[in-house]
């Protein structure tokens, strides 16, 4: 257990974070904005992934595919917010959850059809690959923290686009009053196909930078939209500030769980049983730790809506 | 307001349809189920027990829909994490049977536990086990609504699925096979007819229990706190507890069905637990109408029959399935059971 280990692993949290802030933010701007709860988000991240890998494959330029990627997140949520979403927003959550739920079938054999069942191959380009040298001696690869930087430009960007510009103060007018804003005259279908898109957009991005990191496959969505629900719900659902928190806190507390509860355990169990309780109990945390600030703010740390 | 009354006279004409509806209704019922019973039974002497085996799944399924159509369409909590019960009771046989192969304790301190393969305590531990879990995960989940309660049913199922995945004794993702399917006096389970008979008594007793229950004067205090808890609360009773007993009984009647399927199956497996299945069943219990005592069935037989001919035909079934879904969310809010048999007369 050293000082390396522990800055490795927090850089690794914080990039996990900034990565699920890309999901977690266009989530939560759809769930605050429209009042929609969105399982297909996942999907555009897989979108974004898959458009790049094959632009990238094609193009040879990894900034090339990486645009493609997120126009074509873009463009494949504002599609479906015309076609499908669209009918959702006055139904109940149940039939938002379902409908939502058919576009992960559709969208993932759909995938599986055209690209096929084996991974596509995406890798960083040559210049983001290697190693810095961290103050202490920490080596780290250049990528993940290029992912930092994106991440925190992402959310600066974010901060700008919402406190700052006529759009944000749509969106912020939509949060707080839908009736009054359309009363007021602003087009509030194009609205809503925006945020959309924009969400779309940012999931695309996150696919992508990920997906390079990882691996492009059918079904790489789901496990990560599934901790940006716990980010969301954490962070207060409709919150941005809430879901960048939700995401820096989700991501260390599940990166540093996975590496020191074992050796935490093994300091008085059997290394073998050690391993895997603590194995066991890192990959619940953060439900844990859903579940316990659930228990004392029902409506997570920063809610939008009360 | 204006918008009531004139929807009340839109509604006039609709009353004698609902009382000849009945009819149909009971008519479409009974073939449903007979159907269910009758072509596994023709099957076995016509020796291919593959269909029986199959229309074992459809029962199990439905009955595993029937416990999330009481939370659903009944209780109107909109639970996405019923896998958690379903997996535990498939996990508990799967356990059971693991040590009473090898005739090792399966927990030896405060007091020594043997495992068992006798299906009649598998099924009364997988019952107490659900039911206790779902107590637990119910009672925090109760605090929220909406949105919240949908993520945090999620949350805690998946939680329990990571569990399964990373526990490495009983199989991790690998998961856990069942040898010897476990026995019950006088029967021989083993036999496919015998299995999917007692897989049938279990959904139509399942099927009973929900329609007695919703009934009774807790079952009117449950249709009370889905349309308006408020007027619930004003009568002198509290809606959490009602919705509490009536989130137990529906994970305890799905945490059952888990148990006879990873009977039926011999194997369990992480996979039961995961959160695509939550989605399925949330499926299963839509297609088929959600709020309907048979509603589940039709939409677990439905399920099923796509699953094996669509998915003999191309394997992207699952494409047509999220096609049929979405028209059927979209367009067809009733299902497949407001479709062949009208209206519910409260509707």
């Amino acid at each position: 257990m050293s000082v390396t280990l522990l800055i490795e692993q927090i850089l690794n949290g914080v990039q996990l974070g900034t990565m699920l802030f890309l999901m977690a933010s266009g989530l939560t701007l759809v769930f605050g904005v429209m009042g929609l709860i969105n399982l297909a988000h996942g999907s555009f991240y897989m979108v974004g992934a898959y458009a790049t890998a094959a632009v990238t494959a094609s193009t040879g330029s990894f900034l090339i595919g990486l645009s493609a990627g997120i126009a074509a997140a873009a463009c494949v949520g504002a599609l479906v917010e015309l076609l499908v979403i669209r009918r959702l927003y006055h139904r109940p959550h149940l039939d938002q959850v379902l409908a939502t739920f058919a576009l992960i079938l559709i969208f993932s054999e759909g995938t599986r059809w055209i690209f096929g069942s084996s991974p596509m191959r995406l890798s960083p380009p040559s210049w983001l690959t290697g190693f810095v040298t961290l103050p202490g001696d920490t080596r780290y690869p250049i990528y993940r923290l290029m992912l930092i930087g994106v991440g925190i430009v992402i959310s600066i960007a974010l901060y700008f686009l919402i406190s700052k510009t006529r759009l944000g103060m749509r969106i912020r007018a939509g949060e707080s009053d839908r009736e009054m804003i359309g009363a007021l005259g602003v087009n509030i279908s194009k609205l809503y196909t925006v945020v959309f898109a924009l969400g779309a957009g940012l999931a695309g991005l996150a696919g992508a930078l990920v997906g390079a990191l990882q691996s492009v496959q059918v079904g790489m969505g789901e496990p990560v939209l599934i901790l940006a629900f716990v980010v969301i719900v954490i962070g207060g659902i409709g919150s941005i500030k809430g879901a960048l928190l939700g995401a820096l806190l989700v991501g260390l507390v599940d990166t540093l769980g996975r590496v020191y509860l074992p050796i935490f355990f093994r300091a008085f169990m059997p290394p073998s049983e050690a391993s895997g309780v603590g194995a066991a109990l890192a990959a619940m945390l953060i439900y844990i730790l859903m579940a316990v600030i659930l228990a004392f703010k029902p409506k997570g740390l920063f809610s939008a809506h009360d | 307001m204006t918008n009531n009354t004139s929807s009340g006279v839109a509604h006039a004409p609709l009353v004698g349809k609902a009382g000849s509806s009945f009819d149909r209704k009971g008519l479409v019922q009974i073939t449903l189920l007979s159907l269910l019973l009758l072509v596994p039974i023709a099957a076995y002497f016509l020796g291919h027990i593959y269909y029986v085996n199959l229309a074992s799944r459809m029962t199990i399924i439905a009955m595993a829909a029937v416990g999330l159509n009481l939370a659903i369409g009944y209780g109107g909590m909109v639970s996405f994490g019923h896998a958690a019960y379903f997996g535990l009771g498939g996990y508990v046989a799967g356990i059971s049977a693991y040590h009473a192969f090898d005739y090792s304790p399966f927990m030896t301190w405060p007091f020594s536990v043997p495992g068992s393969d006798s299906l009649l305590v598998v099924w009364l531990a997988a019952v107490i086990l659900c039911a206790l879990l779902a107590l637990v995960i119910g009672a925090i989940s109760l605090r929220t609504t909406g949105v919240y309660f949908i993520m945090i049913t999620l949350a805690f199922a998946q939680m329990i699925y990571y569990f399964a995945n990373s526990w490495p004794t009983y199989g991790g993702e690998d998961g856990l096979p069942i040898y010897i399917r476990n026995t019950l006096p006088l029967f021989d389970s083993s036999n496919a007819l015998t299995y999917f008979l007692i897989c049938f008594t279990g959904l139509v007793l399942a099927m009973a229990i929900t329609s007695r229950l919703m009934k009774s004067r807790f079952g009117a205090a449950l249709t009370m706190a889905r349309l308006n808890d408020v007027r619930l609360a004003t009568a002198g009773i509290s809606p959490y507890p009602i919705r509490l007993v009536a989130f137990v009984v529906s994970a305890a009647i799905t945490g059952l069905a888990g148990a006879l399927y990873a009977d039926l199956n011999g194997f369990v497996s992480p996979n039961m637990l995961s959160w695509h299945f939550s989605g399925e069943l949330m499926v299963i219990v839509i297609l088929g109408g959600v709020g309907r005592l048979y509603g589940p069935l039709a939409g677990a037989v439905l399920f099923i029959m796509m699953e094996t001919f669509l998915g003999g035909v191309t394997q992207y079934w699952q494409l047509f399935l999220g096609l049929v879904l979405l028209g059927v969310v979209l367009f067809a809010k009733h299902g497949v059971m407001g479709w062949l048999a009208g209206r519910e007369r409260n509707e």
